[in-house]
């Protein structure tokens, strides 16, 4: 150890925050977040091969015993599996910041002179460009398989858009449960107690009609039910804009709900 | 005379109905180190948090570089560096990432921040091993990172929660001789540790801490005044011959001997024990009896409870766990010397 640890001047550390902190530190954050995937090649292989996995599963497996009138199961499918990948991908925002409270990755960051909400916001921009990613990969899965959109390529892409931001806004409900869990494992459990039945109590999978009764309202209102429909009507030409436009309303209900909740959780000194 | 650099006074602190703190007061003058001396669950990490600005007080202030850590916590944070009981390192990043990490969040901009963390690698012994990842290290290695980080700003004030908690010996003495050169730098430390050795060696002060609350307060020589002085253990090969013995080395004890006539065991506590062991062994020698077992113990962190409290320091894991640990260093004549 040399002597020049303390010995030269300070650093110039800047005393006064600004609001352009939020915007530098969330790059710095996400550059970080991206890393720990580009250095954890098995997490990049996991993400590639579980949509895959997902979409020949429900293709081969249900395809058959699933009607679907007017469109074939699997052109049905891929807009419920798109949602169903990218809200599972939202709940690695949970297990990555309970990981990093866990290990006192959190402690350093809130000892340092930084825009507190640029954690969060960062993590959860990283989480999204993971999720993009893992649409693209079931994209060309889907149309080997016999995904065939007959809407317009405009439609095509927001369709796409409009599931990846539903990821992101789960990745800020699902911030909220990773700052109050204890572990990493106890916030992966915890995560999917809201999101199953989300995912599943939908029009992802299965018509809403072929439900019973009670719960056909309850599946018609999940905000899953409302980005599966849009979805599937950007992909076939069939949307109507009151249902996209209702889908994007829950994406920014969601954000705006739990995204202030979560800064307010990790600011909360207790 | 300067204001403290930190100044903690009557904080209070409860977890649910657990009061974690009942009032502490600390004071550490700019430019020294305060050892905080303690079992675990004394207090000593709620204290450190509430000075990092990681946790908000119940009761009580305390303010750090002349900043309230409540009001300011901002300004705090620009002047702090803060190494946690776990090393808080990104073990997806290399060190110099985790380095760089730091640098960026300071706003230091991304040129100088590097060249920060090349300068704090080539420091801490790390330049090899910068491009590697953080998972890939020892935990000698990642002690080093994080303090490390903790200095990317140069901070005035660093805090350091047992920072050798876990580490073997030769890596803890490496750290111990960082810490003495950042002291000697001007750096004020406050040092939480359960090792009196530590304390010992590092402090300029030490503040002993238990139940949430300071119980002595001062330097080394002053405590151990307090805490009493080196023992000589013996044990006698032939304990019908105990208080014979006992009687013999009466006039070197600086307080009165303890002997056990079933064992044949006789504590002395002396002065500068070291150098009378020479003297305990040759007087036993002329009473034509045998020593079974000789050894000389500086205070441990149990002698200091029961002097100060009157109980020992029952929650230490250290003494169970690595009993190896406590006796490093201390155990200094052995039978074989002796014989």
């Amino acid at each position: 150890m040399s002597a020049s640890v303390i010995a030269r001047p300070r650093a110039a550390v800047p005393l006064r925050r600004t609001p352009a902190w939020i915007i530098t530190d969330s790059v710095t954050i996400a550059w970080r977040n991206m890393l720990a995937v580009v250095r954890n090649p098995q997490l990049l292989v996991i993400d590639t091969i579980t949509p895959v996995m997902f979409v020949l599963l429900f293709a081969f497996v249900f395809g058959g015993a699933i009607n679907t009138p007017g469109v074939d199961y699997v052109t049905f499918l891929m807009p419920g599996i798109f949602v169903q990948t990218v809200v599972f991908g939202g709940t690695n925002t949970a297990v990555g910041m309970a990981e990093d409270l866990q290990k006192g990755v959190i402690d350093r960051f809130r000892s340092l002179p930084m825009a507190p909400s640029a954690v969060l916001i960062g993590r959860t921009f990283a989480d999204l460009l993971r999720n993009v990613y893992v649409v693209l990969v079931m994209t060309v899965v889907g149309l080997l398989i016999g995904f065939r959109p007959t809407g317009t390529p405009a439609g095509f892409v927001l369709a796409l858009a409009l599931v990846s931001l539903f990821g992101y806004a789960i990745s800020w409900l699902s911030a909220n449960i990773g700052l109050r869990a204890k572990t990493a494992a106890a916030a992966q459990g915890a995560i999917f107690i809201p999101i199953f039945p989300l995912t599943f109590a939908s029009s992802a999978f299965v018509p809403v009609e072929t439900m019973p009764g009670w719960l056909r309202p309850i599946a018609e209102a999940n905000p899953v039910t409302v980005v599966v429909n849009a979805s599937r009507g950007l992909f076939l030409g069939t949307a109507d804009a009151g249902t996209v436009l209702a889908a994007f309303a829950w994406i920014v209900g969601i954000v705006a709900v739990f995204a202030p909740l979560a800064v307010r959780t990790y600011r909360r000194r207790s | 005379m300067s204001s403290p650099a930190v100044l903690a006074d009557g904080l209070v602190k409860s977890y649910g109905s657990v009061r974690a703190l009942a009032g502490v007061d600390l004071e550490v003058a700019q430019g020294s180190l305060l050892g905080v001396l303690g079992p675990n669950g004394a207090g000593k990490t709620t204290a450190v948090r509430i000075l990092s600005t990681l946790l908000r007080p119940d009761g009580g202030r305390a303010m750090v570089a002349g900043h309230d850590v409540v009001a300011e916590p901002d300004a705090v944070r620009a002047t702090i560096g803060l190494t946690g009981q776990y090393a808080a390192v990104d073990e997806n990043l290399t060190g110099r990432e985790n380095l760089e990490l730091v640098g960026r969040l300071l706003h230091m901009g991304r040129a100088a921040s590097r060249a920060r963390a090349d300068e704090l690698l080539a420091d801490f012994n790390l330049t090899d091993a910068g491009r590697r990842p953080a998972r890939t290290y020892s935990g000698g290695m990642r002690r080093r990172l994080d303090l490390a980080a903790s200095l990317v700003a140069r901070p005035a004030v660093l805090f350091l929660d047992e920072p050798t908690t876990g580490l073997d010996p030769a890596s803890r003495i490496a750290l111990w001789e960082v810490v003495e050169q950042l002291r000697n730098d001007g750096t004020t430390i406050l040092l939480t540790t359960q090792y009196l050795d530590e304390a010992d060696r590092l402090a300029d002060r030490i503040a002993v801490i238990d139940g949430g609350r300071v119980i002595a307060e001062g330097t080394s020589t002053e405590l151990k005044d307090r805490l009493g002085e080196d023992v000589v253990d013996i044990r006698v090969a032939d304990p019908s011959r105990t208080a014979e013995i006992t009687g013999l080395l009466a006039d070197l004890a600086a307080a009165a001997p303890r002997a056990e006539e079933s064992s044949g065991r006789i504590s002395l506590p002396v002065h500068h024990g070291a150098g009378l062991l020479a003297e305990v062994v040759r007087r036993i020698d002329g009473a034509g009896a045998e020593v079974a077992e000789l050894s000389l113990h500086r205070p441990s962190l149990d002698d200091v409870f029961l002097a100060l409290t009157g109980r020992t320091a029952e929650a230490v894991p250290a003494a169970t766990t690595v009993p190896t640990r406590r006796r490093f260093g201390r155990r200094q004549a052995t039978p074989e010397a002796a014989a």
